[in-house]
């Protein structure tokens, strides 16, 4: 149960970025699974290099935060990059085109990262063990607990940042329509930019917390948690922040209740099955209005 | 730029090229850097440097280059009797490769040929009607998994097994159809996406029947009039027959009303609805078509390999296929067909540099994209919709 919800923020972290590019850019990223494979990597990486030059043993948090800085500094400028060099190009292409080439960027990140850094398993060291506390018959480890904190923080800023300021007006905006939003004053390339940055950070932060939780990566994580994240966000309504959240959450109590009840085999195809069913009784997901089509 | 003048744009290499091209190579460098350390990081950095200017370059002599490579160029139409020389050409050299080609040279071809019809397969539910499906490779699976299971537990020969097994993958393509035909887009492909792995977990995990992830071995050749299909060389006619019969039936299927149906759906849903085509019953057939093509991929690819896993039946399998379809461009009977020789006998080629294989197929996708979107032989008027 514990374990659904941690999962389950995670993956409304990863959520949330699809849903974002998808309400902006109506394009399935799928290199953003990738991306969040990437900051499970980052993370690591610089994790090591904090731990060889000696500030881990100084100060743990502060090595701890200058890596998920560094992290969400690099996956950013991922999504960015990516953005600029097989999105831009296509704006004005056909749908399937982008959505091609984001499979190849995928496919690109994924065995780069296979090359650099290989095959096996990297492990992430274990800092919290199994430390945790009991609360009201519920086991609950610290890390555990502290995820479901920073993603509930996190959602909540990224809420406020699209509803209040004057960034995620334009956002918004220019998710409804972006002839108008350009005609109005807002800078379009601009605005897709800042998702792709702020997106990305989220599965920064997303892949840093896994690799934390599990203490494995692999360069091929990404594609699976990426096609689950969308799920998610397809569940709670794409384009909606809450349904993000909401699908997340809710993909991720099925997953480990159904693993532990039904079949632990077919894990990864609830996943599947679920974002089946919603698209067949409810295509505009949970939170979503369904699209009325136009002519 | 302001100096981009009729004069300015002769010289080839300008400041601005270069400095761009200098902080395009820093960037990608700082991107790279976390990953091998300091001393790769400049190493590369040149490369991209390099790389860059000559990039610049060459999209500078664009109007010079076309004249040298014919991918630049839009195709030529050849004139309907050299098509028929052409196609007469290719139609002869293949039925002559089992007489001086070695073995494993027929074993790439006999793979080729399974690949053309798969593409060919795909080619109808992508390129004619439209849609766009991830999960091919599921009723590839499909078709081999029915075709090992009817030969190995019912004791079905080649010939009894093989209409089974595609009864089997195009009713499986109806049952997807169903489901999926209320979807558009971009929702299509994530459904039909999550089909694919579902199937291969099914067959990951079914061990009773499938024998989960060791797979289905010890399967028998097939035999025509009780005489076995030994060599590779019978097998390989025999795939060479079948794709030809495939080419065939799809070429006479696009040229039908089934055909044209499609067309217009692609091109413009609605309009094709209130035309009176009835949108669902056709995605459906498009669905199940495919579906069957597959089937008979998959049953020619079991009794080739006598030996079946899920391995074979990833999502990297569907990419491929799609790629193949990409390639040589949408809808294209000969494109499609092109791409999927291309695809096959590449990465055979380039056997040393295995590891960068899928590097390259990924950015290759890109570059695709943006540069050659409608593929190798793609029409003018096929247009990617979603």
């Amino acid at each position: 149960m514990i374990n659904g919800l941690t999962l389950g923020s995670v993956y409304a972290l990863i959520a949330l970025g699809y849903s974002m590019v998808y309400g902006i850019l109506e394009l399935i990223n799928f290199a953003h699974g990738e991306i969040y494979m990437l900051g499970a990597y980052f993370g690591i990486i610089f994790f090591g290099l904090f731990t060889a030059i000696g500030l881990t043993a100084f100060s743990l948090p502060l090595a701890l935060l200058l890596t998920l800085v560094l992290s969400v500094i690099f996956c950013a400028s991922y999504g960015f990059t990516i953005e600029k060099i097989a999105y831009k190009p296509l704006r004005n292409a056909p749908r399937l085109s982008p959505l091609i080439s984001a499979i190849g960027v995928s496919i690109f990140l994924q065995n780069f990262v296979m090359l650099t850094q290989g095959a096996t398993d990297k492990v992430f060291p274990s800092l919290f063990g199994t430390a945790g506390f009991q609360f009201m018959s519920v086991q609950m480890t610290y890390l555990q607990l502290s995820i479901i904190l920073i993603s509930g923080i996190l959602m909540v800023s990224l809420r406020f940042f699209v509803r209040k300021t004057r960034m995620g007006k334009a956002m918004r905006a220019v998710a409804q329509d972006k002839v108008m939003a350009s005609l109005l004053g807002i800078n379009i390339d601009t605005v897709i930019s800042v998702t792709f940055l702020i997106g990305s950070g989220l599965a920064a932060i997303a892949g840093l917390m896994v690799a934390m939780y599990y203490g494995l990566v692999n360069y091929s994580i990404g594609y699976i948690a990426g096609i689950k994240a969308f799920s998610a966000a397809v569940l709670g309504g794409i384009g909606s922040i809450r349904g993000a959240m909401f699908g997340g959450i809710l993909l991720g109590l099925v997953e480990s209740l159904g693993g532990s009840y039904i079949s632990s085999e077919y894990k990864d195809a609830y996943a599947f099955i679920l974002l089946i069913i919603v698209l067949l009784v409810k295509p505009g997901g949970i939170f979503g209005k369904a699209e009325l089509e136009k002519v | 730029m302001k100096d981009s003048g009729p004069l300015g744009r002769k010289t080839v290499i300008r400041w601005g090229t270069l400095l761009k091209a200098l902080l395009g190579a820093l960037w990608l460098s700082f991107l790279f850097l976390p990953f091998k350390g300091i001393r790769a990081t400049v190493t590369f950095f040149c490369i991209i440097l390099i790389s860059l200017l000559l990039w610049r370059m060459l999209l500078k002599c664009r109007g010079t280059l076309s004249v040298i490579l014919p991918v630049l160029r839009p195709p030529v139409w050849f004139s309907q009797r050299q098509m028929h020389l052409i196609v007469l050409l290719s139609f002869i050299s293949a039925m002559a490769i089992p007489f001086f080609a070695g073995d494993y040279f027929l074993d790439i071809a006999i793979l080729a040929g399974i690949y053309i019809i798969l593409a060919l397969g795909l080619n109808v539910v992508v390129g004619f009607a439209g849609l766009l499906n991830l999960g091919f490779a599921a009723f590839y699976a499909i078709g081999a998994y029915a075709y090992a299971l009817l030969h190995t537990k019912l004791g079905f020969g080649f010939w009894t097994a093989m209409p089974a097994s595609l009864v089997l993958t195009t009713l499986s393509g109806f049952l997807l159809a169903i489901p999926a035909l209320r979807l558009r887009g971009d929702y299509l492909a994530i459904v039909t996406l999550g089909f694919g792995e579902i199937t291969r977990l099914i067959l990951n995990n079914w061990d009773s029947l499938t024998q989960g992830p060791n797979g289905i071995s010890g399967i028998g050749r097939p035999e025509i009039l009780s005489f076995p299909l030994n060599t590779l060389a019978s097998f390989y006619y025999l795939v060479a027959c079948c794709v030809i019969f495939t080419i065939f039936i799809i070429k006479r299927v696009h040229a039908s009303r089934i055909g044209r149906a499609w067309i217009a759906l692609r091109e413009d849903e609605i309009a094709s609805s209130v035309m009176g085509i009835h949108t669902t019953a056709y995605k459906l057939y498009a669905f199940a078509f495919g579906a069957f093509w597959a089937g008979l991929a998959g049953s020619l690819f079991t009794a080739k390999m006598q030996f079946v896993s899920p391995e074979s039946f990833t999502f990297m399998e569907s990419v491929l296929i799609i790629c193949m379809v990409i390639l040589g461009g949408l809808g294209s009977i000969p494109g499609v067909v092109i791409g999927a020789l291309i695809l096959v006998i590449l990465p055979e080629m380039l056997r040393e540099v295995q590891l960068y294989r899928m590097l390259a197929l990924g950015s290759g996708l890109v570059l695709l994209m943006i540069f050659r979107p409608q593929g190798l032989l793609g029409g003018k008027g096929v247009s990617l919709r979603g």
